[in-house]
């Protein structure tokens, strides 16, 4: 079955009007096209990545278009054609993972084979389980196993059933970074052999980094961009998704002058002394400006760094060092509070403790000028 | 005696007639979107609210030799349906319908509309998501519905009255035994029949509000 596997690409051209008492209504208008592997999926809440899954899988009908899988359509408004969820073959991780709470997991990884004969349902839920490393709770109630467990039955249980696409809606959050990229590892090898397109949801910067193969990014049911993660999150173009993309520092202040033959200008953070060098936008001098920076771009310095290509070197005092999984976030007073991510390799070579002087060091092409 | 085992039996073959009937009507009022769906929840909720009494005439009307379930009857197995056993049925099943009707789609309603849409990815039609999914998660709700039917066909008894009229051995429940002791002056037994039916009552309720709290459930609560 594995065997004469292709990969396939999923095109998704759809129209899907919203109502929602509770909130504003709004338009999914998007177009996608997912090939093999993991696309991400992202953007703030609201902005409508779940309904897109819900029309992908048959939950929702959308108002017009057509998803298509290769030249298979799975909707199409123009031709009448609308398989149900039980017809696409589908596998679809749901965020709450919906786990039928009343049966055991091998019961709950089964149900997707109830129509195979016994001894090959039997065979395929013991490899399936052993291949994500929960056999040994075959016999449990989904009440009675832990979170990360859980999410490697539900996972389990999408997956047994040999899907053609596989959707996941946020099926990691809650599980701390270790834990995630166990089971993205066991998810990319389950997937090696079969190549099917695996359409991500996430908000989490982390996951992205961590899973990034290709990112559609999706605001206000448009997509807004398309690409390798690095293009798609790094160059921000509006707050909102800044912020979704986690640039942990965003910071107002106001253009000192326009250094328009070096590409740059100078801009004065806050009511404060600290300026910086950021690259040149549309922008006069005197106007306000936002800069969005990456915490993980921020170098620290323990000295006062000298020849160094990079043009912005700030000196400020840490205020706080809290340990976050395999991160330490420090954040370093100048003036005006940044946040920086430093490993705890770099917290006991460096000496960092609270209090201590330290320099600051930014890429000017690490700033974005968001507005 | 006679009165106690026919009130068990009524309630019994009513109890399985509602689940039987009770399922469909449940789920269609619990997952419709129909706009209209409102006048069938009043329809099925009207025995509540209606005397016995009126419900009794009406489904006589319809059994006797000139309405159209007498007249199929009739054709059917050559005798009338008012005054038999087989007419007590249906008029017990109309006046317990919303006590199965109700607590059923209630449950149904209550299953997290996650684990259907699941069930249907994972290739299950509608039959199966509600054999396998929706019918075990109701369970309280099931075993409300099947209990309530019964306590509420064994104590009822104008409709009884109405279509049954008082024929021992074959319409002649506990609680028109009951008032037919009274009528004779016979306290001492009217008083025994009614204590086992109190008994009876209160242990059948018991049981639902047991089931509802979850004292006993066939899964894990968490």
């Amino acid at each position: 079955m594995v065997g004469e596997v292709k990969p396939a690409t999923l095109a998704a051209h759809i129209r899907k009007e919203l109502r929602s008492a509770s909130a504003p209504s709004f338009v999914l208008d998007i177009s996608v096209e997912v090939p093999s592997g993991i696309t991400i999926l992202f953007g703030p809440s609201g902005a409508g990545k779940s309904t897109l899954l819900d029309c992908v899988a048959g939950l929702t009908r959308p108002e017009g278009g057509r998803i298509a899988l290769d030249g298979d359509a799975l909707f199409d408004s123009a031709s009448g054609i609308e398989l149900p969820p039980q017809e696409r073959r589908i596998a679809y991780v749901f965020q709450t993972l919906a786990l039928f709470p009343h049966l055991s997991a091998e019961e709950n990884v089964a149900y997707g084979l109830l129509d195979l004969p016994v001894l090959e349902r039997e065979s395929r839920v013991a490899d399936i389980l052993g291949a994500f490393r929960v056999e040994k709770l075959r016999k449990q109630k989904p009440g009675d196993i832990s979170g990360g467990e859980k999410q490697r039955i539900a996972l389990a249980r999408s997956l047994v059933t040999e899907p053609r696409v596989l959707l996941l809606d946020e099926p990691l959050t809650g599980l701390d970074a270790e834990l995630k990229s166990a089971i993205v590892d066991d998810l990319r090898s389950w997937n090696a052999a079969r190549r099917i397109p695996i359409l991500y949801v996430t908000h989490s910067r982390e996951e992205v980094d961590a899973l990034g193969e290709r990112v559609i990014a999706l605001e206000n049911g448009r997509v807004v961009s398309t690409g390798a993660p690095m293009d798609v999150l790094d160059a921000p173009r509006r707050k909102r998704l800044a912020q979704a993309a986690g640039f942990e520092n965003l910071l107002d202040g106001t253009v000192l002058d326009l250094r328009e033959a070096d590409g740059v200008m100078r801009v004065r953070l806050g009511e404060t002394a600290c300026e910086i060098e950021v690259p040149l936008g549309y922008a006069a001098v005197g106007n306000r400006v936002r800069v969005a920076i990456r915490a993980g771009d921020i170098l620290l310095a323990a000295e006062q760094p000298r020849g160094l290509s990079a043009r912005n070197v700030l000196e400020g005092r840490i205020a706080s060092l809290e340990q976050r999984g395999a991160m330490v976030i420090a954040r370093v007073e100048c003036g005006v509070t940044f946040v920086a991510h430093v490993t705890p390799g770099a917290v006991r070579a460096l000496e960092l403790t609270v209090g201590r002087k330290v320099w600051l060091v930014l890429k000017t092409h690490s700033c974005h000028v968001v507005e | 005696m006679d009165a106690l085992l026919l009130s068990f039996k009524l309630a019994a073959c009513v109890s399985a007639i509602l689940m039987i009937v009770g399922m469909p009507v449940a789920y269609w009022l619990a997952y419709s979107s129909w706009r209209g769906k409102f006048l069938l929840e009043s329809v099925v909720a009207l025995p509540l609210v209606l005397p016995p009494t009126v419900l009794g005439f009406y489904a006589l009307i319809a059994m006797g030799p000139r309405g159209p379930l007498g007249k199929l009857w009739i054709a059917l197995f050559g005798h009338g349906m008012a005054f038999t056993f087989a007419g007590l049925v249906f008029a017990s099943v109309l006046y317990s319908f919303p006590f199965a009707v109700q607590p059923l789609m209630v449950s149904f309603e209550g299953v997290d509309r996650k684990l259907l849409h699941a069930s249907a990815v994972l290739g299950a039609g509608s039959l199966r998501t509600f054999w396998r999914v929706i019918l075990p998660l109701s369970f309280p709700g099931v075993v409300t519905a099947l209990v309530l039917s019964f306590a509420h066909t064994l104590g009822e008894f104008g409709v009884v009255l109405m279509v049954g009229g008082n024929l021992a051995g074959v319409t002649r429940t506990v609680s028109i035994d009951i008032y037919d002791h009274v009528q004779s002056l016979e306290y001492g037994a009217a008083n025994r029949m009614a204590l086992v039916l109190m008994a009876i009552s209160f242990g059948v309720l018991g049981l639902v509000y047991a089931v509802n709290r979850r004292v006993w459930t066939p899964w894990s609560a968490k």
